[in-house]
C-alpha cells in the first residue's frame, strides 16, 4: 500500500482560482459533475428526438418530419442514449465521483489524464452536435451504422453526417480510454489501508469490471470507425462490396459488410454490460442501504459480475442471427447467450433475497431500485426469447426487440441513475432532494415506462417491423395497432415531460433542499464518512481512513446501531467475515 | 403496502393483457409452427419466473416494511439456497435452449426436395428469378447489370439462358412445396420477411444468403424489408402469392426467360421502352403505378393532372414538367413528399419513352395538345 502511505503525506495543493477549481479541474468530484451535466444535457436532446419520433409513429403527419428527419432522429437518439449519456454517465460520472471515495483514495491516480478525459468527451459531444448543422444533416444510418447504407446516397447524412459521427466516436473512445485506465488503476493501486478487493462495495466492482470491458471492447469500434472513414473518404473497400447505387455501379469491390457487423457487435454486446454492470453495482448498494440488510451473497454477486463480464465477449453474434452469417454459428451463440442468463438471474435473486427479512425503507432511491428490479426482470426474460436463436428469427427487427432493449438497457439503467442521484445528491451538495417531487417523478417514470414498453412487445409478436417511418396500408397490421401506438406516444410524451420535475428538483434542492449532514442514509461505505460534506479537495483531510470490514454490516446483532461503518474496528464490533468461509 | 399492491397489480394486469391483447402473431402460413411452439414454451417459462419473483418482492416489501423496533436478519450468505437457485435456473434455461436448438437444426438444414428461387433486393423494391427448366441458376454479378440485364446475368453462361426473370414486385410460389430462398442484394443490406411465414433473413451485397420454408396456405402475403436500408425502407414492399398447382403453372407459363429478355432487348414502341426503363432503373421503387402508397408521387393518372407544390403554387403535369423532375428533381417539389430523389441522367430518347409510359398510365387519355410534343 505504498500509494496510500504517499497519499497520507502528500501536500494537497488545493487550487485557488475559479478556473483551476471548476473548469480546468483535476479533482475527480468536479470532473464527475462536469461529465454528468454534459451527459444529462445531451441526453435531453436525445429525449426530445424520441418524442418527435413517437409523434410521427403515434400520430403520423402531426409534426413536420419526413422520413429523412425520422431516420436522423432515430439514429441520433440511439447513439446519444447508449454512448454519450449512459456510458459517459456511469463511467465518467458515477465512476469518477464514487471510485476514489469508496476505495479511500484522495483522487484518481492520474488526475491530469482524468481532466483530459472529460475535455475529450466534451469535444466528442460538440462534434456530434455539430453534425446537426452540416449540409445533409446528421447521419440517419441507424445507431448501428451498418455499411454499405451508412455511406451510400439512399441514407440521410451519408456525406458529412457520417464523417462527424465517426470522428466523434473516435474522440469519445480516446476519452473513455483515458478515463478507463484511471479507474482500473485507481481500484487496483489506490485502495486505502484494509480495503481488500473483497471489501469493495459492489458499485466499485460493477464499474471496475465494466471499465475493463470498455477498454477491451471499444478498440473494435475504434478500428471499424477508422475503416469506415477510409471507405467513405478515400474510397477503400473494407466494408464495401461490388454494388450498385440507384442504377449505377460504384467503384468499390471486394469488401465485406458483415465484417463490420462482427466488429460492431464485438464492441456492441459488451457495451450493453458496460452500461448494465455499473447499474448492477449501484443498485446493489442502494438496496442494501435502504433495506438495512447486508447484501445477500456478496461474493456470488462479485463472481457473477466477473462471469457476466467474461461471457459478454462470446455472445456478440446473437445480434446477427438473421444477418446472413454462417447459420451454424447460431448453435454456439444461442448456447453462450442463454448461459449468461444464469449469473444474471442469480443477481436478481440476490437483490430480492436482500429484501427478505430486511427492514425496508421505501425512500425515493429504494423505490427506483425496486422499479429497476421489475423492469430489468422483464427485459432480462425477454432476452431469453431473442437469445434463443430460433425464437429470434421471427422476432428480430420487430418491435419486440425495441421493447426488449429499452426495458433492459434503456429504462432499467436510467431508473438506477435516478435512484443513485437521489441517493448521492446529499453527499455531492450537502442537501437532500425534495422528497415529494421525487415521489411524483418516480411514479410517473416507473409506471409510464412500463405502460410504454410492456404492450410494445405484442406489436413485435404481431410482426410489426422496427425502423419504419410509416405503416400505411400493410394488410397484416390491424387498425388497432395504430391506436396502441397512439397510446404509447401519449404516455411517452407524459414521461418525457415529467423529467422536468427531476431537473427542477436538482436545481431547487441545490438552494432550498433540507441540509443532509454527512450520512443521511446511515450507510457504511467510505464516501459517507468524509470529514466534510461535500468532500473537499483530497477527500480525507489529514489522515486516510482505515478499513476494518466490508461495506454491508447492517443489522449486526452485537452492534448498538443497525449499521456499522467500514472504519469501525473489530474491537468495537465483531467482524463476521471469517464466518463467510464456512 | 401501496407499493406491494401495485407490484401485484402489475403482475395481474400483465397476465391479463397477454390473454386479452388483440395484438398477437399473424395466422401461420408456413411449416414453421414449431417456432410458434418454442415461443409458447418460452412465454410460459418466463411468465412463471416473472410472477414468482415480483410476487415474492411484493411479499417482502409488505412483510418487512421499515419498523424502528425491529432489525433485519444478519445472514450475509446462504450457499445452499444460492446453489439451489442456480440449479433451478439452469434446468429452466436448458428447457428453453434444447428444444430451441432442435428446431433450429431443422431451420439450417434445407430439405433435399426443396425448390429454389432467388429474391433480389435493391433500394426499395424486389425482383425475383427462377432457375428455369435446367434447375440451375446462371452466373450473376453486379458489374454486368444495366438497363436490359437488370439481374446482371452472364449472357455466355448456358445455365442462365432459361432462367425466368420476374421484374415486378410480386412472386408466385407453389403451396406445400418446400422452398429455398436465395437472397441477393444489388446495393445495401435488406431483409426478406413475410410475417405469416415466421422466417426471415438478411440480404448482403457481395454474398448470397438463404433460408427455407414451406408455404402451406394459398393466398397473397406481404413481403417486408426488415433490415434498415435507407429513407425508403418502410416502403419496400413485395408480394408472395401462394398458388395451387394449376394456378402456379398458369402464372409460370406467362413469365419470360433471360434469353427472351436478351433478344427482346430492343423493344418496339415508346411506351414499352419506357416501361422497361422505369422498371430497370428503379423508378418504380418509389413511384407506384397502381395508385398504391409510394415514396414519390404515384404515376397512375398523373399525366394531365395538377400537382400542388411545397411553395404553394400548382403545376400542370406535362412532358416538360416530367422531364424537369427527372433530370433536376429538386426544381419543383410536390407537397407531401420528401425531397429525396437523386438527379437521373437519360438520353433524350429515353426521356421521351419514360414520358410516354407515364402518359399511358392515365386512364383518361390526355389532351391531344399535350400529347403532340412528345411524339415529335
Amino acid at each position: 500500500m505504498a500509494y496510500v502511505d504517499d497519499a497520507e503525506h502528500e501536500e494537497l495543493h488545493e487550487p485557488t482560482s475559479f478556473y483551476a477549481k471548476y473548469v480546468w479541474s483535476q479533482d475527480h468530484k468536479v470532473i464527475a459533475i462536469q461529465y454528468s451535466l454534459t451527459a444529462i444535457a445531451v441526453g435531453l436532446v436525445a429525449l426530445v428526438l424520441s418524442g418527435m419520433m413517437r409523434m410521427q409513429i403515434g400520430f403520423p403527419g402531426s409534426i413536420d418530419m419526413d422520413s429523412t428527419g425520422y431516420y436522423q432522429a432515430m439514429t441520433m437518439h440511439g447513439m446519444i442514449m447508449v454512448i454519450y449519456l449512459l456510458t459517459a454517465l456511469f463511467l465518467g460520472g458515477f465512476g469518477n465521483y464514487l471510485i476514489p471515495l469508496m476505495v479511500g483514495a484522495r483522487d484518481m491516480v492520474f488526475p491530469f489524464v482524468n481532466m483530459l478525459s472529460y475535455w475529450f468527451y466534451l469535444v466528442s459531444v460538440l462534434v456530434l452536435i455539430a453534425s446537426f448543422f452540416v449540409p445533409g444533416g446528421p447521419t440517419g444510418a441507424g445507431w448501428t451504422l451498418y455499411p454499405p447504407q451508412a455511406i451510400t446516397a439512399g441514407t440521410p447524412g451519408s456525406e458529412w453526417g457520417i464523417i462527424l459521427m465517426l470522428v466523434s466516436l473516435i474522440i469519445f473512445i480516446i476519452a473513455a480510454t483515458m478515463g478507463g485506465l484511471n479507474y482500473v488503476t485507481t481500484v487496483l493501486q489506490a485502495r486505502t489501508h484494509g480495503m481488500t478487493m473483497f471489501r469493495l462495495p459492489l458499485t466499485v466492482w460493477g464499474i471496475f469490471v465494466a471499465t475493463i470491458l470498455a477498454l477491451l471492447a471499444f478498440p473494435a469500434l475504434f478500428v471499424s470507425g477508422i475503416m469506415m472513414l477510409l471507405d467513405q473518404t478515400i474510397g477503400t473497400s473494407f466494408f464495401m462490396p461490388e454494388m450498385m447505387q440507384f442504377g449505377t455501379q460504384l467503384d468499390h469491390t471486394g469488401g465485406s459488410p458483415i465484417l463490420f457487423q462482427h466488429l460492431f457487435w464485438f464492441f456492441g454486446h459488451p457495451e450493453v454490460y458496460i452500461v448494465a454492470l455499473p447499474a448492477f453495482g449501484l443498485v446493489s448498494d442502494l438496496i442494501s442501504v435502504h433495506a438495512r440488510r447486508s447484501i445477500f451473497g456478496y461474493r456470488m454477486m462479485v463472481w457473477a459480475i466477473v462471469a457476466i463480464g467474461v461471457l459478454s465477449f462470446v455472445v456478440w453474434a446473437h445480434h446477427m442471427y438473421v444477418s446472413g452469417m454462417n447459420p451454424y454459428f447460431g448453435f454456439f451463440f444461442a448456447t453462450t447467450t442463454l448461459v449468461i442468463a444464469v449469473p444474471t438471474a442469480l443477481k436478481v435473486y440476490n437483490w430480492v433475497l436482500t429484501l427478505w427479512r430486511g427492514n425496508i425503507h421505501l425512500t425515493v432511491p429504494m423505490l427506483f431500485s425496486l422499479a429497476f428490479i421489475v423492469t430489468f426482470l422483464v427485459g432480462g426474460l425477454t432476452g431469453l426469447f431473442l437469445g434463443n436463436v430460433v425464437v429470434d428469427i421471427p422476432l428480430s427487427d420487430t418491435y419486440f426487440v425495441v421493447a426488449h432493449f429499452h426495458m433492459v438497457m434503456g429504462v432499467a439503467p436510467i431508473l438506477v441513475v435516478f435512484g443513485a442521484i437521489y441517493h448521492w445528491y446529499p453527499k455531492i451538495t450537502g442537501r437532500m432532494l425534495h422528497d415529494g417531487i421525487g415521489q411524483l417523478h418516480f411514479w410517473i417514470t416507473f409506471l409510464g415506462t412500463y405502460l410504454i414498453y410492456f404492450p410494445m412487445h405484442y406489436l413485435g409478436f404481431l410482426g410489426m417491423p422496427r425502423r419504419y417511418y410509416a405503416y400505411e396500408d400493410y394488410q397484416f397490421i390491424p387498425d388497432s395497432a395504430q391506436s396502441l401506438n397512439a397510446f404509447i406516444t401519449v404516455v411517452a410524451i407524459a414521461v418525457g415531460i415529467s423529467q422536468l420535475l427531476f431537473l427542477y428538483n436538482l436545481v431547487y434542492s441545490l438552494f432550498k433542499g433540507k441540509p443532509s449532514g454527512g450520512n443521511p442514509w446511515r450507510a457504511n461505505s467510505l464516501e459517507w464518512l468524509t470529514p466534510d460534506t461535500p468532500p473537499k479537495h483530497g477527500n480525507w483531510g489529514e489522515s486516510m481512513p482505515v478499513v476494518h470490514r466490508w461495506a454491508y454490516d447492517y443489522g449486526v446483532p452485537e452492534a448498538e446501531l443497525d449499521y456499522v461503518p467500514q472504519t469501525i474496528s473489530a474491537d468495537q464490533v465483531p467482524v463476521h467475515e471469517s464466518d463467510l468461509d464456512e | 403496502m401501496t407499493f406491494a399492491v401495485i407490484l401485484v397489480a402489475i403482475v395481474i394486469i400483465s397476465v391479463l393483457f397477454h390473454f386479452l391483447s388483440p395484438w398477437q402473431a399473424t395466422p401461420l402460413a408456413s411449416n414453421w409452427g414449431s417456432i410458434d411452439t418454442i415461443i409458447t414454451i418460452t412465454v410460459v417459462t418466463t411468465a412463471i419466473f416473472f410472477i414468482a419473483i415480483v410476487v415474492f418482492m411484493a411479499y417482502c416489501v409488505y412483510k418487512y416494511q421499515a419498523d424502528p423496533e425491529r432489525r433485519s436478519e444478519y445472514k450475509p450468505e446462504n450457499k445452499k439456497l444460492e446453489w439451489w437457485l442456480i440449479g433451478v435456473t439452469t434446468v429452466a434455461i436448458c428447457g428453453l435452449l434444447a428444444p430451441g436448438l432442435v428446431v433450429y437444426d431443422d431451420f439450417v438444414h434445407v430439405p433435399s426436395n426443396a425448390v429454389e428461387f432467388e429474391a433480389v433486393g435493391e433500394q426499395w423494391r424486389w425482383s425475383y428469378r427462377l432457375p428455369g427448366a435446367d434447375q440451375k441458376f446462371g452466373r450473376s454479378s453486379v458489374s454486368r447489370m444495366d438497363e436490359i440485364n437488370t439481374f446482371g446475368l452472364d449472357p455466355d453462361d448456358a445455365n442462365g439462358q432459361d432462367d425466368i426473370l420476374v421484374a415486378g414486385n410480386q412472386m408466385h410460389l407453389l403451396v406445400n412445396q418446400p422452398t429455398k430462398v436465395l437472397l441477393r442484394s444489388k446495393d445495401v443490406l435488406h431483409d426478406f420477411y413475410v410475417p405469416q411465414f415466421r422466417a426471415k433473413m438478411d440480404l448482403i451485397p457481395g454474398q448470397i444468403t438463404y433460408f427455407w420454408f414451406t408455404p402451406t396456405v394459398p393466398g397473397t402475403f406481404e413481403i417486408l424489408c426488415a433490415e434498415y436500408c435507407g429513407i425508403g425502407h418502410y416502403n419496400m414492399r413485395g408480394q408472395i402469392v401462394v398458388d395451387t398447382a394449376s394456378d402456379y403453372q398458369q402464372w409460370l407459363s406467362e413469365q419470360i426467360t433471360f434469353a427472351q429478355v436478351l433478344t427482346g432487348g430492343t423493344v418496339e414502341g415508346l411506351v414499352e421502352q419506357g416501361q422497361l426503363l422505369a422498371s430497370s432503373r428503379g423508378c418504380l421503387a418509389c413511384h407506384s403505378i397502381n395508385g398504391g402508397p409510394s415514396l414519390g408521387p404515384g404515376w397512375l393518372d398523373l399525366f394531365g393532372a395538377k400537382e400542388s407544390l411545397v411553395d404553394g403554387s400548382e403545376v400542370l403535369v406535362d412532358a416538360d414538367y416530367l422531364i424537369e423532375s427527372i433530370v433536376d428533381p429538386a426544381a419543383k417539389i410536390v407537397a407531401g413528399y420528401p425531397p429525396v430523389m437523386v438527379a437521373y441522367q437519360f438520353s433524350d430518347e429515353q426521356l421521351e419513352s419514360l414520358v410516354a409510359y407515364i402518359e399511358s398510365l392515365s386512364s383518361e387519355s390526355a389532351e391531344p395538345s399535350n400529347k403532340q410534343p412528345v411524339e415529335e
